[in-house]
């Protein structure tokens, strides 16, 4: 299985590289438009070729990255960040209102369709990168939230935490010193597959207008302006399409070889 | 004798093949659907594009070539003084309902039109009406104010068909008029369906029937035209496809011109551009060449001012706003704007708005100025953009005929107050010589095309496909309408 952990680091990597190379340099500058060259096949000169309006679409790609890595990586950190405090609490307070109140949230942000309420939370305050990241970002709230609870409980009868607490630790202590250590691993993976999902979520907000605004490139909106083009320049969808489903394919493997990798219960049945 | 037979029936069933070939309905692809159904009470295009000429009719209505001609007003005779028009009505015309039509309703519709509290969005096209008189069962006494040579042409707007008191109440959901189409039934996100009139006063329609239907997606409109679920499609909105229909003798594709004179709208009343130096400036950062081939791809003529190429007096004044980087760059800095500035570029669905919105920020960074671009749905955009006139830029097309009068309304969304412009608007309306009146509109597009009022980029081309053997339907769009009383089947 350390296959896994190898294709999705070097996607990740490789996207990764590509994101963060686009902020010194790009084949070409992506907000000049050169309408005499539009709709090129991949050439030298293009490697991936040029879009309708003739900006080329490596360029496009590697900052469109950027916008997606970032709206993604912030979403997740919004998720963890609000999420797992919330999830040690309900698990520090477990039976509690507390536990109930934060547990009953959670199953409320749960019972909406996630993408749903994101084009809802962008059409109503306006599209655009940051409204995307927010929308994306509450919904990975509940899922961090559980699972740093649930990860949580069973912890609580542990011996070393009855330790703690005979050493006279408040439960908001026990949480951070002695409980989140111990699930740190869950939540990584957990982090890698939800950041798989704001690529997805983020894409799909710009493919119906509602994430990052022009000209700002983004992978969806790529998608969206390539759709009456498809039989003409078929290499307008293609290279988008590849880039996001290798991105995703990518984070989740990733997210796979990680648990394997990090999980001490795998490991020993593996041994 | 058996050979006989076999030629007797294969003869039958070429017959019967025939008869089930001889098409008399058609489907008609429209992207955008009318919010209700009462041309009298709305600015939607969309309302005329399916009710114009074939559910409503006006005293004068436009040919496919923009001529107007006798509707429901058999002839007319104009007084000395240009002042009082007699329109002599046509006989035997009934609404759907089966009231009669006469003058009573004639005056009715003129009289609603230019009230008070009407809800017309063109009340300018009445405006100069003083009184309206039932001169006898058919025949209508209208009194201008002033000398109109407009008025004909005012009459045969989509917003000045007769409606009938008897059934004006329910008109935005069953809209009775008097054309060669009775409306028939309205799925709502869907489709409209039209039946023949057979009462009709006229030349009957040829078609039996004709459903709109409503598909806002490109993507899903090239589908549907390529499936063939739809027979027409006007206004089509994807120029990049028409290569492929072109190049499949299933379509045929027309492409003609339009009254849509396609403008980056300036809010003239906004700081920087109530300065006319970045007005200017940013007229000459634009390359309508780039525009037109990028966003429409070639489609499209390049104007100057705010006039259809194609009408007889239009001026070509592209030279006062060609395409100077340098020379825009040198305007900002004389008002000030050496670093540029950012504004905002709200822009409505169309593609020649959204795609012709990127190039142009393009090219307007590239003299320095900044833009926030916002695409914004109709509904959105009439709210902020054109009632609200909270914007910086925007994109649009204005598809009316002859519309240049609108910078004569300093509340227009763009907001452009200019005496000088509206004395010449006051000349040119009271004017009946033709002449003069050539003179005084030559006068008025340099007015708004010296005050660079508005950025002009492009005459919006009229694009139909259709399937190839379908006849008769237009191929330039003089107003927003889907004019299918003509249209046939080829045999």
């Amino acid at each position: 299985m350390k296959g896994n952990l190898v294709i999705g680091l070097a996607l990740t990597a490789l996207f990764a590289t590509a994101a963060l190379l686009s902020f010194v340099w790009v084949p070409y500058d992506v907000a000049a438009i050169d309408v005499a060259a539009k709709m090129q096949s991949p050439s030298t000169a293009h490697l991936l070729g040029t879009d309708h309006l003739g900006r080329d679409i490596l360029s496009m790609l590697m900052t469109g990255a950027r916008t997606s890595i970032a709206v993604a990586l912030v979403a997740v950190g919004i998720g963890m960040g609000l999420g797992v405090p919330l999830g040690l609490a309900a698990a520090a307070r477990r039976g509690g209102w507390l536990d109930e109140l934060i547990m009953r949230a959670n199953d409320l942000v749960f019972a909406f369709p996630s993408l749903l309420i994101a084009i809802m939370i962008t059409a109503v305050f306006g599209a655009g990168a940051v409204n995307a990241i927010l929308a994306i970002g509450i919904f990975n709230i509940p899922v961090f939230a559980r699972l740093a609870r649930g990860a949580a409980l069973p912890l609580w009868q542990r011996e070393f935490i009855l330790a703690a607490r005979v050493a006279g630790k408040g439960p908001a202590r026990i949480s951070a010193e002695h409980i989140l250590p111990n699930i740190t691993n869950l939540l990584i993976v957990q982090g890698t597959i939800q950041f798989s999902l704001g690529i997805l979520a983020e894409a799909g907000l710009s493919y119906v207008g509602l994430g990052a605004q022009p000209p700002l490139p983004s992978w969806g909106r790529m998608l969206a302006d390539s759709q009456t083009m498809t039989a003409i320049a078929p290499h307008m969808a293609i290279f988008p399409g590849m880039a996001i489903l290798l991105m995703v394919l990518g984070l989740n493997l990733l997210g796979d070889g990680l648990r394997d990798a990090l999980d001490p219960r795998l490991r020993r049945r593996v041994t | 004798m058996k050979l006989l037979r076999i030629g007797i029936f294969a003869a039958l069933i070429g017959v019967s093949g025939a008869i089930a070939q001889a098409r008399d309905s058609i489907v008609v692809g429209l992207q955008l659907e009318p919010p209700h159904l009462d041309p009298t009470s709305a600015a939607a295009g969309a309302i005329d594009q399916v009710l114009y000429a074939n559910v409503f009719e006006g005293l004068t209505r436009f040919g496919p070539d923009g001529s107007v001609n006798p509707g429901l007003a058999e002839s007319w005779t104009i007084s000395e003084s240009g002042t009082e028009y007699t329109f002599k009505l046509r006989t035997g015309v009934t609404f759907h309902d089966g009231t009669e039509f006469d003058a009573k309703d004639v005056k009715f519709t003129l009289d609603r039109a230019r009230d008070e509290t009407s809800q017309n969005a063109q009340k300018g096209l009445f405006e100069g009406i003083e009184a309206v008189e039932v001169s006898g069962p058919l025949e209508v006494k209208v009194t201008l104010q002033a000398p109109e040579g407009n008025f004909l042409f005012n009459m045969a707007w989509g917003d000045a068909v007769i409606v009938a008191p008897e059934s004006i109440g329910d008109i935005k959901q069953k809209p009775i008029g008097t054309g060669a189409f009775r409306f028939k039934d309205w799925v709502q996100g869907d489709r409209i369906e039209l039946e023949r009139n057979p009462e009709y006063w006229g030349e009957p329609a040829r078609l039996e029937s004709a459903v709109f239907r409503f598909i806002s997606d490109p993507t899903a409109a090239f589908a549907a035209v390529m499936a063939e679920d739809v027979n027409a499609f006007p206004a089509y909105p994807a120029p990049e496809n028409l290569p492929q229909f072109e190049a499949d003798p299933r379509f045929q594709v027309l492409v003609g011109s339009t009254e849509g004179e396609t403008i980056l709208a300036i809010n003239n009343k906004m700081e920087p551009f109530d300065d006319i130096r970045v007005r200017r400036a940013v007229a000459h950062a634009i390359d309508r060449k780039a525009v037109i081939d990028g966003a429409m791809f070639g489609l499209g003529t390049p104007i100057g001012t705010h006039f259809a190429p194609h009408h007889p007096d239009y001026t070509d004044l592209t030279a006062l706003s060609q395409y100077d980087p340098a020379l825009a760059i040198q305007l900002l800095a004389e008002a000030g704007f050496e670093g540029g500035f950012t504004t905002t570029l709200k822009l409505p669905p169309p593609s020649y708005a959204r795609r012709g919105g990127e190039i142009i920020a393009a090219q307007l960074r590239a003299v320095g100025i900044e833009t926030e671009i916002t695409n914004l749905e109709w509904a959105q955009w009439l709210e902020e953009v054109f009632r609200g006139k909270n914007f910086g830029l925007t994109i649009v097309s204005h598809t009316e005929p002859f519309d240049i009068g609108i910078y004569a309304r300093p509340d227009y969304y763009f907001q452009y107050d200019s005496v000088k412009f509206q004395a010449v608007m006051t000349e040119l309306n009271t004017e009946q010589d033709p002449a003069k009146r050539s003179e005084w509109l030559a006068a008025a597009q340099r007015v708004i095309s010296d005050d660079y009022v508005n950025g002009y980029l492009f005459q919006l081309a009229a694009i139909t496909v259709a399937d190839a053997r379908l006849r008769g339907l237009w191929q330039d769009a003089p107003t927003q309408a889907t004019d299918l009383t003509g249209v046939y089947w080829e045999p």
